[in-house]
């Protein structure tokens, strides 16, 4: 037969054989293949080298208008000429190394926490170092002690806004996701209804509709002199709605752990918080950090929305920075691909730690 | 041991202690407390409400819905001018909302299926490619998808002046795209109601056809006959109410173009984006629908001596889909709570025109418990659609 795929058995053969063998197991094994191998080569050579040659060959990183214009490929000078604005905002210029330290005390505290799963010796040091890496940052943010200047939290934004609002928003939605959880699970009607309510409700709605309400209707729910700014309603806004998420992955974890465990703590004797806090949980907990991981990289994303409320993230750094001059206005291909390219490394990275803890969580279970 | 586990005949009166031990006794007291609390917060949070817009001379209630909106909306799927009342204007926006998320769902349905397939191909560098596209679109902000696709897409395409013509009246400007439409006829409606007509009745055909089956073992070529009575009735249709031709053509008229239909920018940037971006999701609900199925399934396909596309289609689709329908739904749902995102570019959907309608008016609550209820209400339709079929499709076991 004309496409038999017949290779030489074994790894005999010299290399240049095996890889010819290679091509035509994985390439040309069938004429419908080889047809697909053909064309996916022509899409590849036809939309590579131009791109190629806009993002590489002929553009220019020198941070000047004149530079940009003399170019026909991409103006990276934008990004470069701007980077600070798009990375840290309108964060007062002399004090950015203060938004930078936050930034890797942030980052290295997820890193962290998402190695203990694999580590087990940090897993202790898991929640001192939450406890006083958010008062750090608190401080290295807002200043006004230890000789720092103080900087509203009007002025913060891009990366570090980011960072903070999606860390915060499940740091803080833990607990309460956790407890939605529980109630959903409960016996007592009243409690499992106020659960799902709340949990089915917000998970109806978009993010922005939440952000709007934030923005708009909390200062109304206030009682009269009493106010909190955007950023904070915007962050409580984050928090209940992630809350609502994780209440549902902590309930996959719930069902996930077997009947019998239960009844063992049970017939121990133990309370319904002991029994969760000694036998269910760390087993419920364990199975769920994947599926937190990814409700965490959706939170990262999720939190562009704030632009749209008129906080400026990573995204609206790069707003503001096409805005700053008119010259620059019309490269914005490159200042999206700048915070696309930021965006997809975080997103891509904890995507495939989350994937590879999946299988590795899973080793316990096969025999 | 003092908790009085039902003592028989009641050997000892219960005192305050054992009530408080007992664990319904405790449940019920729990549960008031727990309702208690809601209720304070939630009178806490209504009465300052209410303060904080009597003093703000804000009057609360729907009146609002009658007035004039005297605002202009871009595009319309129903007669709208600034004339028409507030109501119609919201109306205009949840159509907006329905025909992005419609075309959405179906587009990204059948792009996802496509590359979700291709990421198993046995083909090398179609697998590689799926892959990057899924891998890259997913990890990137909708968002940040959606401002980039409306930022490239004026600037794509020429002024009107010098309008792109791919394909004879079909005419592609900084302002969207603009392709000829059938004037108005009655005839278009006989055809609509030709077509719900021949639904019907290809429900029932298939029915027999497929108790004929069950009991005759006869096959009966459902698709073709299908095709056949909805093309033939249609076209019945289209004849008896006079066959009419006319043709709104979008032409340059000065500096714009005129009449044929307009798909605008910004409904293109939304439409694109959120396609993109779902798709990648569903790519992988398909991929892990299909892996679900055990390969024991192909190989008895083929030991059936089964064509490998009637393999496909009647054995491995089936109870993957099983697999997919949960999470599809979830991606539709997401498309669907998505498409508010459409606010940040300027296409008018229902979120835009209410906060245009907030803006205008003061009533914030008003606005949002609107457009709040609506995305509820297509979340719940949407799951409870989802679950019956669910139902119908999940493995019957005896």
């Amino acid at each position: 037969m004309a496409t038999s795929t017949q290779l030489p058995p074994g790894p005999s053969g010299t290399s240049s054989q095996r890889a010819i063998g290679w091509v035509r197991k994985n390439l040309f094994n069938s004429w419908f293949n080889s047809v697909l191998t053909i064309l996916a080569i022509a899409f590849v050579v036809w939309i590579v080298p131009p791109i190629f040659e806009w993002a590489f060959v002929k553009a220019t990183l020198t941070p000047s208008i004149e530079a940009c214009r003399a170019v026909s490929g991409a103006c990276w000078g934008f990004v470069n000429a701007n980077l600070r604005l798009i990375i840290f905002g309108v964060y007062p210029y002399d004090e950015q190394w203060r938004p930078l330290l936050a930034m890797v005390i942030l980052l290295g505290i997820i890193i962290a926490s998402l190695a203990s799963v694999k580590y087990p010796r940090l897993q202790k040091l898991v929640l001192p170092m939450w406890g006083l890496g958010i008062p750090a940052i608190a401080i290295l943010m807002w200043g006004g002690i230890l000789g720092l200047t103080y900087v509203q939290n009007s002025s913060w934004g891009g990366l570090p806004l980011t960072l903070i609002l999606s860390t915060i928003g499940v740091v803080f939605a833990f607990p309460l996701g956790l407890l939605l959880a529980l109630g959903r699970q409960s016996h007592m009607p009243a409690i499992k209804t106020i659960s799902v309510v709340y949990i089915e409700v917000i998970r109806g709605v978009p993010l922005i509709t939440v952000l709007f309400m934030a923005s708009v209707m909390f200062p109304l729910f206030l009682p009269e002199g009493v106010s909190i700014d955007k950023l904070l309603r915007a962050q409580i806004g984050i928090i209940l709605f992630t809350a609502a998420y994780l209440a549902e992955v902590f309930r996959g974890g719930l069902q996930a752990v077997p009947r019998g465990q239960f009844e063992a703590g049970d017939s121990l004797g133990l309370s319904y918080w002991q029994s969760m806090r000694l036998i269910i949980l760390p087993q419920a907990l364990r199975l769920v950090i994947p599926p937190t991981v990814n409700s965490f990289i959706s939170m990262f994303k999720d939190t562009t929305l704030v632009v749209i409320i008129g906080l400026f993230d990573l995204l609206g750094g790069v707003k503001l920075a096409l805005r700053s001059d008119p010259a620059w206005t019309k490269y914005y291909v490159e200042g999206y691909l700048f915070a696309a390219a930021i965006f997809f490394l975080i997103c891509y990275s904890m995507a495939r730690y989350s994937a590879y803890l999946e299988k590795e969580l899973r080793k316990g279970e096969r025999r | 041991m003092s908790k009085t586990q039902q003592a028989p005949g009641g050997v000892r009166s219960k005192g305050l202690a054992d009530y408080l031990n007992d664990e319904n006794v405790r449940a019920v007291i729990y549960q008031i407390i727990a309702i208690g609390l809601v209720i304070l917060a939630g009178w806490y949070l209504v009465s300052n409400t209410l303060d904080n817009l009597e003093r703000q001379n804000i009057s609360t209630g729907f009146g609002f819905l009658d007035l004039e909106a005297s605002f202009g909306i871009s595009e319309s799927m129903i007669d709208y001018t600034p004339k028409s009342t507030y109501a119609t204007a919201l109306l205009v926006g949840l159509l907006n909302t329905v025909k992005v998320a419609f075309l959405g769902i179906v587009l990204c349905t059948i792009i996802g299926t496509i590359f979700g397939i291709a990421r198993l191909s046995s083909n090398w560098i179609v697998r590689k490619l799926a892959a990057i596209y899924v891998e890259t679109f997913r990890n990137i902000p909708v968002l940040l998808q959606l401002f980039f696709w409306y930022a490239i897409i004026p600037g794509a395409f020429p002024a009107a002046r010098n309008a792109l013509e791919p394909i004879p009246d079909v005419l592609m400007t900084n302002r969207g795209i603009y392709i000829p439409v059938p004037v108005a006829d009655n005839a278009y409606e006989f055809m609509g109601i030709a077509a719900i007509l021949a639904l019907i009745i290809i429900y029932f055909v298939k029915k027999w056809a497929d108790k004929r089956l069950d009991a005759t073992g006869q096959p009966f070529p459902i698709v073709w006959a299908s095709v056949g009575i909805f093309a033939g009735l249609v076209l019945v249709a289209y004849l008896a109410g006079g066959a009419p031709t006319a043709m709104d053509i979008p032409e340059l008229k000065g500096f714009n173009i005129r009449g044929g239909y307009n798909i605008s920018p910004e409904f293109l940037a939304v439409l694109i984006g959120l396609t993109v971006y779902t798709s990648t999701y569903v790519a992988e609900v398909v991929r892990s629908g299909i892996e679900a199925v055990p390969s024991g399934q192909w190989e008895a396909a083929d030991s059936l001596g089964l064509k490998r596309s009637v393999s496909l289609r009647k054995i491995i689709l089936p109870q993957s889909m099983r697999v997919a329908i949960p999470p599809l739904t979830n991606q539709y749902l997401n498309l669907t709570k998505n498409s508010s995102l459409a606010v940040a570019v300027g296409y008018p959907d229902l979120v835009s025109v209410s906060n245009t309608t907030m803006n205008q008016t003061g009533q914030a609550i008003e606005a949002i418990s609107i457009y709040m209820a609506v995305y509820l209400g297509l979340s719940l339709i949407t799951s409870l659609f989802m679950n019956w079929f669910n139902n119908k499709m999940a493995l019957v076991e005896r």
